[in-house]
């Protein structure tokens, strides 16, 4: 099976169902199926091969939805990339993986402008929405999907593509400082989603609200699952007002709301919410970060009727455990056990398997897990190793568990010092890295604080280079312009110097 | 006149400063989406709301909160004149 087959499959089913509702309009499957055919000729006409990658740095769109099942059928491999990404971090994602092309819209063309001349491998940019030319393209060919959208299907020869193919690269936020490429086969992909959908017990009577990127692993999946169901998804470009969104899930009588803490927090604080009735809907799932115990228990109020999924996973794997619903009550701080198909082990720093309510490193065995990160060798051995007699490798997560005697699962902590904000990975260093580009900064440590809304909010303690005259407010400026917004840090507080531990390494514990 | 002026100028510049870190450069019209430019997310809404019920002293009720009433300066300041607490 490959990812594009499920939108295939569902087109030939439900040709005229609902598949993607956006504040552009109402999609059914046939119009899906035959834009991203259209846009996998049009790539296939413009010379793409068969492993070549593709960007997508769109908002949640139609367009981004189609363009991403058009890349999988010309047998090209998407990577999707944040689109609050800035002109430093596009470049080298663009370059690091080597991208041919790329999916993107008009408003961030003037953008985008600022790296064409420094990435050398690509060659067509697809444009989402009309407007003026770009001044220089730098050799660049600009194609307006609006005018592959009016052409005909013309059937060309289609590649052989196998489920071993490489379907897409997520990038994600690396504790060195660089982020690096998660590659996943089609057969990972679709792994992941028959898992999911068989404990969510899915169907195509299912109307999903989501409000989470696509370049997010989670949100992205809210469409290849729908897709494979014959599902409906309602795609928000960002979860912005809590009410319009309840009034949404009421109107539109959706069945799943996958969440986030940070959309708990803004749900939970809301006071007037008794006249709202909320029947329709099946099940939220929370991941990215625990959901706190009250928040679990605010939310069992405001949706009596509604099962809470508990999961936990990483982009390296997609999604690891899931709690059953009916065990919140009695064990609302585990994020549950293995989801089908997919086998945990807790090892110590040796490598061996601990004992109940032992705390360890969490390994992941199954074929959800990633192929490794583009292009980096090293950084993949790390984190992919084989253990016991397995023949596949498996995945460190690099985060701590512990599991009871039920082997029910509970999440600990995080090995090194990523931060989780908005239910995202930052890392410290890829923060640190960019304020230090500041001349007026001497030194800098960035550290998570907790935060009620964002699960941990990013703080940077700051030493000045001889007095430099710079307020938060510059600092903040100059992160906004290079970081994603989720990284931009939220305090900043000045020190004269940094605490150190006895080997000279600033001493983060210390700060806090 | 010049209430409604100053009420505008506080909405401006409390955007400018909270979430352009005082850049100027990023234009901002009165009447842009504040959401569709990528200018405030969720969290910033709540911020927002917070600094409007601080600074007018008003209540903003939860289903006040759409962006009818809040997504451009424009609205904000409709939103606030509007509000039968002040």
């Amino acid at each position: 099976m490959l990812v594009h087959e499920f939108l295939e499959n569902s087109a030939g089913k439900l040709p005229d169902k609902v598949a993607l509702i956006t504040e552009t309009g109402r999609y059914n499957y046939r119009l899906i199926e035959e834009k991203s055919r259209k846009i996998s000729e049009a790539l296939m006409a413009d010379g793409l091969n068969k492993g070549d990658r593709v960007a997508v740095f769109m908002d949640n769109s139609l367009d981004a939805v189609a363009g991403i099942f058009g890349i999988l059928k010309a047998g090209g491999v998407f990577v999707i990339i944040n689109p609050t990404t800035k002109v430093d971090k596009l470049t080298y994602i663009l370059n690091h993986c080597q991208a041919s092309m790329m999916f993107s819209s008009q408003d961030k063309l003037s953008m985008i402008t600022k790296c064409l001349r420094n990435i050398l491998s690509l060659k067509s940019i697809y444009v989402s929405g009309y407007g003026a030319n770009l001044v220089d393209t730098a050799g660049k060919r600009i194609v307006y999907l609006k005018d592959i959208f009016c052409g005909k299907i013309v059937n060309p020869a289609a590649p052989v593509i196998r489920a071993t193919d490489l379907a897409s690269i997520i990038y994600t936020s690396g504790s060195t400082g660089v982020a690096k490429g998660v590659v996943m086969t089609h057969h990972n992909m679709v792994s992941s989603a028959n898992s999911i959908t068989q404990y969510l017990r899915s169907s195509s009577s299912d109307i999903v609200l989501s409000a989470l990127p696509l370049s997010f692993d989670y949100g992205l999946y809210q469409v290849i699952m729908a897709f494979k169901v014959g599902a409906t998804v309602i795609l928000k470009k960002a979860f912005g007002y809590p009410y319009r969104a309840l009034e949404t899930i009421v109107k539109e009588k959706v069945t799943g709301f996958p969440i986030v803490p940070t959309i708990s927090a803004l749900i939970t604080k809301m006071e007037n919410l008794k006249n709202m009735k909320f029947d329709c809907l099946r099940y939220i799932t929370n991941t990215g970060d625990a959901l706190p115990a009250d928040h679990i228990k605010k939310l069992r109020k405001i949706f009596p009727k509604t099962k809470i999924y508990s999961m936990y996973g990483l982009t390296e794997c997609k999604r690891v455990t899931y709690l059953d619903p009916d065990q919140i009550e009695s064990r609302p701080a585990s994020v549950g056990k293995p989801m089908p198909g997919v086998e945990t082990f807790v090892v110590d720093n040796c490598g061996k398997s601990v004992g109940p309510n032992v705390v360890g490193e969490l390994v992941v065995k199954g074929p959800n897990v990633m192929q490794g990160y583009w292009n980096m060798p090293d950084e993949t051995d790390k984190f992919l190793k084989y253990i016991k007699a397995t023949t596949d490798r498996v995945l460190f997560t690099g985060d701590l568990f512990h599991y009871d005697k039920e082997g029910f699962l509970y999440f600990v902590g995080r090995k090194g010092e990523m931060i989780k904000s908005c239910g995202e990975k930052v890392s410290p260093k890829e923060v640190e890295n960019v304020i230090h580009g500041m001349p007026s900064v001497s030194e800098v440590a960035v550290v998570g604080v907790d935060d009620p809304v964002l699960g941990q909010a990013v703080k940077a303690y700051v030493v000045k280079a001889n007095e430099a005259d710079i307020t938060n407010g510059d600092i903040k400026k100059y992160c906004a312009k290079r970081l994603e917004d989720h990284m931009v840090p939220k305090y900043i507080e000045f020190r004269s110097s940094l605490p150190r531990t006895e080997t000279g390494k600033v001493s983060k514990s210390a700060l806090i | 006149m010049e209430q409604k002026e100053n009420t505008r100028d506080k909405i401006y510049n409390f955007i400018i400063e909270n979430y352009l870190f005082g850049d100027t450069d990023t234009e901002l019209k009165d009447d842009e989406s504040l959401l569709a430019k990528g200018i405030v997310d969720s969290t910033g809404i709540l911020e927002l709301v917070l600094y409007v019920e601080k600074t007018f002293n008003i209540k903003v009720k939860d289903e006040d909160m759409i962006p009818d009433n809040l997504d451009s300066i424009n609205q904000i300041v409709r939103y606030i004149n509007d509000s039968p607490h002040r």
